[in-house]
C-alpha cells in the first residue's frame, strides 16, 4: 500500500486533481481510499456524487464511542472507497486537533488493515499546513510520499517551497519523502518552464504538467470527475497520465527547499523578466 | 536575638558559615548560563542605611530543568483568589483535571451563615468537563450549556467562569459567552482569561482575578454600611480560620470589615467594599493591584498591615487606629491588646525554652515567607534563608523599587488597567494634609517595605528556590525546621526535618492573630522538638547492601 498525501496552496485545484487522479487509478484496477483532510469536507464530493458523506468527526460526536468503520467510509467512483475528516466551522475550535482525532480513529477502526487490500492512500491536506494536526498525515507512519499541486503563479510557488520545509522535517524524523511537483495550469507565461526549474532546483520532478481546460468546471459543476463525466475528453486522458506516472514514479527525494532569494530569482529569470 | 547585627562592619555570617560560600555551593553544579542567572536570584542580605538592601531578580522565568514550586496562571486565578468566595459559582472551563487539581487544597473557610441565603458552592467544583469533541469543534456551546446548568440547579448571585490553557489554544470567546449569559439570565457573569501558560508564575493569575473583580463587581452597591470604622482586609484568604480570627479581634475593638478579599467572602461584599473608609493589605503581592486601583477610582487609601505574630496583630490594631483618628477607638484597641496579649506572652514563656535558637527557612507564596518571621521571632528562632514562589522585586526590596522594575514581555502579557477617578463614587477619605499628618505619625500608606529590609545580615535570600537548592540548602544548614507547600513537604521530611505547610497549613491554623499565635507556637513547638523525621531511616540507610531471594529460589 503507499500512502500518498497532497499538499498545495489554497484554491490551487488540490482536491481536484486528487479525485481526477485516483479516478484514473481505479480505472487501472487499483483500490483507492482518499481520506479528506479539511474541515470544509469537500475531498470526495466529486467521487460521492455530491457531499453525501458523513464526516469522522461529526459521525464520532453523534454516535459517541460506537463508531464503525462503514459509518465513516462510503464507495464513490470505480470502486474508490471515501472518508472525511471533517472538522469545526471556521473561527472555532481546533481544526489540526480534529484531523489528528480524525486519523487516529480510521486507523483505530481498521481502515488501513492489510484485510482492505488497499494499493493507496490519499490523503488530500488543506491548503496551508498552519500548526501541527495539518502535518499529521505526514508524520511516521502515515503518508510516505508527498506530491506539491503548484502552479506559475507567486503566491503557489512560495506555498510550495513552505511545504517543502516541512517535508524536510518530517523526512529527517519520520521518512516521508517528496514524490514530484503537479502544474496545475493557471496559463502563466512561461509556466511549464517554470516549474520544471523550480522542481529541479527542489531536487525534484514535475511529474506532470495538466493543462487548464473548461472541462474540469463542468465536470465538477455535475459532481463528477472528468474520467467519469466525459471519458473520451482529452483532458481525461491527462489525468489518465498522471495517474500512470503517480503509480510508476520511483523517485523520492527529500527536498532541498530554496532561499527566498533563489526563489524570486526564479520568478524574475521565467516570468517578470521573460 | 542574634547579634550579628551589632557591628555593621562585621564580616557576614549565616550560622557560622560564610553565605557567599553557601551560594557558591548552591550555584557550582549548574552551568554557567544557569549560574549565572540564578545568582542574581539567590542573594546575600545586607541592610544599608535606609533600608536599602541589594537587587534581586524575581518574578523571572524558572530555567527548565529545575524542579520549582511554582504553580500556574489559572491556579493563582481561580484557586488563590477567586476560590475562598462562597457565593459564585466558580466554573472551570476546562478538562476536568483543571478543576478537581485546584479545588479546596489551600483549606479555605467559610461561614455560610454570614449570608442571609446561605449560599455555600464552595464544596462543589464546577467544571465544563472539557474533551476531545470541544477541543475539535470548539467548547463555547457547553460553556453556555453549563452556565445555564449551574443557574438551574443553584440559582447563585453571580457565575465566573475560568479559562484553562485549551481555551486559549483553540480561541473561545469565554467572555462573549459569559455576557451573553448575564443578558439572558440576568445575574452577574463574568470571565477570566486566565489560560494557565500565561506570565511566569500564579502572579500573572492574581493580576487577571483582581482587574477582572475590580471590572465587574466593585462598586455595584453604593450602600453605606452601618459602623463606625469600616475597613477591607486584602489579601487575606481564610486559610484554617485566620480571618475568623481577625475578624474576632476587630469586632472586639469596634473595627467593622466591609469585605475581605477573599476569605470567607462574598459577592456581595466585594461589590459593596468600595464604601469603606480604609484598605488593609495583608498579601501585598497577590492583592495590591485592586488597592490601587480602588484608591483611584473610589479614594480610599491603603496601608500594608500584618496579622501573623502577635506583635504584629498589636502593631498593625495601633496603625489602622491611628488611621481613624478617633481616641475611643485607640484607647479601645490598647484595652483589647492588654486584654489578648497575657495569654499569648503565658504560652511564648513556657515554649520558648524549646524553641530559642532553632533554625528555620521559609520558602512559601508572596507575603508568608515575611509574615511567618514575625513569628518565628516571637519564639525566639533564627530564619537562616528565606524567598518566595511567586513574588516581584518590590515584595523583597519594598515598594520603593517599583519604578525600577523592568517590565518585560511575560508581565506586559497581562492587562494593566487604566483606572481614573470615577465622577461620581469618587471621595477622598482623608484630606492631603490630613494623610501627610498621619505620615508624619509614622502610618505609612501606599506602601510596603518588603522582607529583606526586616531579615539579618548575611541571611540568603532566594527566590523561586528549586528542589536541587532546596536539598542542599538542608544539607549544609541543617534547619530544625522548613515551611513550604504540600510538594516540597515529603522531600523534604526524608531529610529527618519537619516541615510546616504554609499553603495549607496542613491540618492546623489558625495562626493569625493572638490566638493564632498561640497556636503556631504550639504547633512549631510539637515539631520541631518531636524529631520524628529524624528517626526515620530508610532501609537502605540502615542497611546500605539489600539482599534478597526469588520467590522461587
Amino acid at each position: 500500500m503507499r500512502k500518498i498525501a497532497i499538499y498545495g496552496k489554497g484554491g490551487i485545484g488540490k482536491s481536484t486533481t486528487t479525485q481526477n487522479t485516483v479516478a484514473g487509478l481505479a480505472e487501472m484496477g487499483a483500490k483507492v481510499m482518499v481520506v479528506g483532510c479539511d474541515p470544509k469536507a469537500d475531498s470526495t464530493r466529486l467521487l460521492l456524487g455530491g457531499l453525501a458523506q458523513r464526516t469522522v468527526l461529526d459521525t464520532l460526536r453523534e454516535e459517541g464511542e460506537d463508531v464503525e468503520l462503514l459509518d465513516v467510509r462510503k464507495t464513490g467512483f470505480g470502486g474508490i472507497l471515501c472518508t472525511e475528516s471533517g472538522g469545526p466551522e471556521p473561527g472555532v475550535g481546533c481544526a489540526g486537533r480534529g484531523i489528528i482525532t480524525s486519523i487516529n480513529l480510521l486507523e483505530q477502526l481498521g481502515a488501513y488493515a492489510e484485510s482492505e487490500k488497499l494499493d493507496y492512500v490519499f490523503y488530500d491536506v488543506l491548503g496551508d499546513v498552519v500548526c501541527g494536526g495539518f502535518a499529521m498525515p505526514i508524520r511516521e507512519g502515515k503518508a510516505q510520499e508527498i506530491y506539491i499541486v503548484v502552479s506559475g503563479e507567486m503566491m503557489a510557488m512560495y506555498a510550495a517551497n513552505n511545504i517543502c520545509k516541512g517535508i524536510v522535517k518530517f523526512a529527517e524524523a519520520g521518512g516521508v519523502r517528496l514524490g514530484g511537483l503537479i502544474c496545475n495550469s493557471r496559463k502563466v507565461d512561461n509556466e511549464q518552464e517554470m516549474i520544471k526549474a523550480l522542481a529541479e532546483k527542489l531536487g525534484t520532478q514535475m511529474i506532470h504538467f495538466v493543462p487548464r481546460d473548461n472541462v474540469v468546471q463542468r465536470a465538477e459543476i455535475n459532481r463528477k470527475t472528468v474520467i467519469d463525466y466525459e471519458p473520451g475528453h482529452e483532458q481525461a486522458d491527462e489525468y489518465r497520465m498522471l495517474a500512470k506516472k503517480i503509480a510508476e514514479n520511483e523517485k523520492r527525494v527529500i527536498p532541498k527547499p530554496l532561499a527566498i532569494e533563489e526563489l524570486e530569482k526564479l520568478l524574475i529569470d521565467y516570468g517578470i523578466a521573460a | 536575638m542574634a547579634d550579628q547585627n551589632e557591628k555593621p562592619e562585621a564580616i557576614m555570617e549565616l550560622d557560622g558559615l560564610d553565605p557567599e560560600a553557601v551560594k557558591a555551593d548552591l550555584l557550582r553544579v549548574y552551568p554557567i548560563k544557569v549560574a549565572r542567572k540564578r545568582s542574581k536570584q539567590i542573594v546575600v542580605n545586607d541592610v544599608g542605611h535606609c533600608d536599602e538592601v541589594p537587587v534581586i531578580s524575581a518574578n523571572a522565568r524558572t530555567i527548565p530543568g529545575l524542579i520549582g514550586q511554582r504553580g500556574c496562571c489559572y491556579a493563582g486565578c481561580k484557586g488563590v483568589v477567586l476560590g475562598p468566595t462562597r457565593d459564585i459559582v466558580n466554573i472551570t472551563h476546562g478538562p476536568i483535571g483543571c478543576g478537581f487539581y485546584s479545588w479546596l487544597t489551600r483549606r479555605n473557610q467559610t461561614d455560610p451563615d454570614a449570608s442571609e441565603d446561605r449560599h455555600n458552592f464552595i464544596t462543589y467544583c464546577f467544571s465544563t468537563d472539557m474533551q476531545e469533541e470541544e477541543i475539535i469543534f470548539g467548547g463555547e456551546r457547553k460553556l453556555r450549556k453549563a452556565i445555564q446548568e449551574a443557574y438551574d440547579n443553584f440559582k447563585p448571585k453571580a457565575i465566573a467562569v475560568f479559562a484553562t490553557c485549551p481555551v486559549g489554544l483553540i480561541g473561545d470567546d469565554i467572555h462573549s459567552v459569559c455576557r451573553e449569559m448575564k443578558g439572558k439570565l440576568g445575574i452577574n457573569i463574568f470571565g477570566f482569561s486566565c489560560e494557565g501558560y500565561k506570565g511566569v508564575s500564579q502572579s500573572a493569575g492574581h493580576h487577571i482575578a483582581n482587574n477582572q473583580i475590580f471590572k465587574h463587581v466593585v462598586g455595584l452597591d453604593d450602600t453605606v454600611q452601618k459602623g463606625n470604622y469600616k475597613v477591607n482586609l486584602l489579601g487575606e484568604y481564610n486559610i484554617g480560620g485566620d480571618a475568623f480570627e481577625i475578624d474576632r479581634i476587630f469586632e472586639k475593638c469596634g473595627i467593622s470589615i466591609v469585605a475581605t478579599y477573599s476569605g470567607n467572602s462574598s459577592i456581595d461584599a466585594f461589590a459593596n467594599s468600595h464604601t469603606a473608609d480604609l484598605n488593609l493589605i495583608m498579601c501585598h503581592r497577590s492583592i495590591n493591584y485592586v488597592a490601587e486601583m480602588m484608591e483611584k477610582k473610589y479614594g480610599l487609601p491603603w496601608i500594608k498591615i500584618n496579622f501573623i505574630g502577635a506583635e504584629a496583630t498589636a502593631g498593625s490594631l495601633r496603625k489602622i487606629a491611628k488611621y481613624f483618628g478617633d481616641q475611643k477607638l485607640i484607647d479601645r484597641v490598647e484595652e483589647v491588646i492588654a486584654e489578648e496579649m497575657p495569654e499569648v506572652e503565658k504560652a511564648c514563656k513556657e515554649i520558648r525554652p524549646r524553641t530559642e535558637g532553632k533554625k528555620a527557612m521559609l520558602f512559601v507564596g508572596g507575603s508568608r515567607a515575611h509574615h511567618y518571621q514575625a513569628l518565628f521571632n516571637e519564639l525566639g528562632m533564627k530564619v537562616l534563608s528565606a524567598g518566595y514562589e511567586f513574588a516581584h522585586r518590590d515584595d523583597y526590596e519594598g515598594r520603593k523599587v517599583m519604578s525600577s522594575i523592568k517590565v518585560d514581555a511575560d508581565s506586559r502579557n497581562i492587562e494593566e488597567l487604566e483606572v481614573s477617578a470615577d465622577p461620581n463614587q469618587y471621595s477622598p477619605r482623608k484630606s492631603s494634609e490630613e494623610l501627610k499628618k498621619l505620615e508624619e505619625q509614622g502610618v505609612t500608606f501606599s506602601d510596603y517595605e518588603g522582607m529583606m529590609p526586616t531579615m539579618k545580615n548575611g541571611t540568603l535570600i532566594i527566590d523561586d528556590i528549586s528542589q536541587f537548592e532546596t536539598d542542599a540548602m538542608i544539607e549544609i544548614l541543617k534547619p530544625d525546621i522548613f515551611c513550604a507547600g504540600i510538594k516540597e513537604k515529603y522531600s523534604v521530611q526524608k531529610h529527618g526535618i519537619p516541615l510546616k505547610q504554609l499553603h495549607s497549613y496542613d491540618y492546623g491554623g489558625p495562626y493569625a492573630g493572638f490566638k493564632g499565635a498561640v497556636n503556631f507556637y504550639k504547633e512549631i513547638d510539637r515539631m520541631v522538638n518531636s524529631k520524628v523525621w529524624g528517626y526515620m531511616k530508610a532501609p537502605w540507610e540502615k542497611n546500605p547492601e539489600l539482599t534478597a531471594t526469588y520467590a522461587w529460589d
